[in-house]
């Protein structure tokens, strides 16, 4: 066994080049690679090899954690595409966007203080929809339209719902904990 | 992280927090976000008829150091004109604010706010 570091993550999985993605099909080709590279397997050779495997297992690893979360999975397919997503850069979202975003923060902010879980718990849902929209619009703009640069800005928008997603569970568990 | 005391001092005492009437003669409206951290700033400007800026306000959901850079901004923009505004450059903000350099986004968010702020009174006030 022997890993081309100069391999991306979905030929190394063996994988389409796709967003669209059959988690099962991911897990079960994270599992193969992972008992073929398992450090207990290099146990009995020397340092240099038993070194390498490490650095196999934890690429292996690091290729499962990119392509199973959405959000990664679409930034690397940008990245190898060469699209830079500018997610440090680029603070031009849609203003209508960020209006949005504000409300949600106000709200998230306004239930939080008020003690109001119903409220978040309604948030969070309404949220989850949302979020689902946007990803299913992301696969369309990536697999279907190849609109790469439509994907960049879904994808930045994408953090920012995901950001709130975080800031609603955070509210909720500092309430019922 | 440590937050140096002037990103302290902003963030427990904002400056200029708030929003103006959306129809107050001179307002202009700069929205802007940073996808790393999912920080949202609204930087608003109240522009005199001789193109100074009189006050300005702001609303920023983010970091101990997104705060305290567009609280820094709104007290640096007032009385400057426009194009004066404009040169207020990020490394400025973040050597005021002494950011580590994780956080030069916030610095880059509020350059780019007031960017915003005066293209969109630009855009209200061509004729």
């Amino acid at each position: 066994m022997s890993i081309d570091p100069t391999q991306d993550y979905f030929s190394l999985f063996g994988l389409q080049r796709t967003y669209a993605m059959d988690e099962a099909v991911l897990e079960a080709a994270w599992h193969r690679l992972q008992s073929q590279v398992h450090p207990d397997r290099y146990a009995h050779l020397p340092d240099v090899d038993k070194r390498r495997a490490m650095q196999w297992a934890t690429r292996v690893n690091e290729g499962f954690r990119t392509l199973k979360k959405p959000l990664a999975r679409a930034r690397y397919l940008l990245e190898l595409a060469g699209v830079d997503v500018g997610v440090e850069t680029n603070t031009a979202m849609s203003p209508e966007f960020l209006m949005e975003q504000m409300e949600w923060r106000e709200a998230v902010e306004e239930a939080r203080a008020a003690a109001e879980v119903e409220e978040l718990e309604q948030l969070h849902v309404r949220l989850l929809h949302h979020a689902r929209d946007v990803r299913a619009e992301l696969g369309r703009q990536i697999d279907v339209d190849h609109d790469l640069a439509g994907a960049a800005d879904t994808v930045r928008r994408l953090m920012f719902i995901e950001k709130l997603q975080h800031e609603i569970d955070e509210a909720l568990l500092a309430l019922e904990g | 992280m440590a937050y140096s005391d002037k990103v302290l001092d902003h963030y427990e005492n904002p400056r200029n927090v708030g929003s103006f009437g959306k129809d107050e003669e001179g307002v202009a409206t700069g929205m802007v976000g940073a996808p790393a951290c999912g920080d949202v700033m609204k930087l608003q400007i109240k522009v005199g008829k001789d193109g100074v800026i009189e006050d300005a306000k702001f609303k920023t959901y983010g970091c101990g150091s997104a705060i305290a850079s567009s609280s820094l901004v709104t007290e640096w923009v007032k009385g400057k004109t426009i194009d004066q505004a404009l040169d207020i450059k990020n490394t400025q903000i973040a050597e005021e604010l002494a950011l580590p350099p994780v956080k030069i986004h916030c610095s880059i968010l509020a350059e780019d706010a007031i960017k915003a702020a005066v293209a969109d009174y630009r855009k209200k006030h061509q004729a």
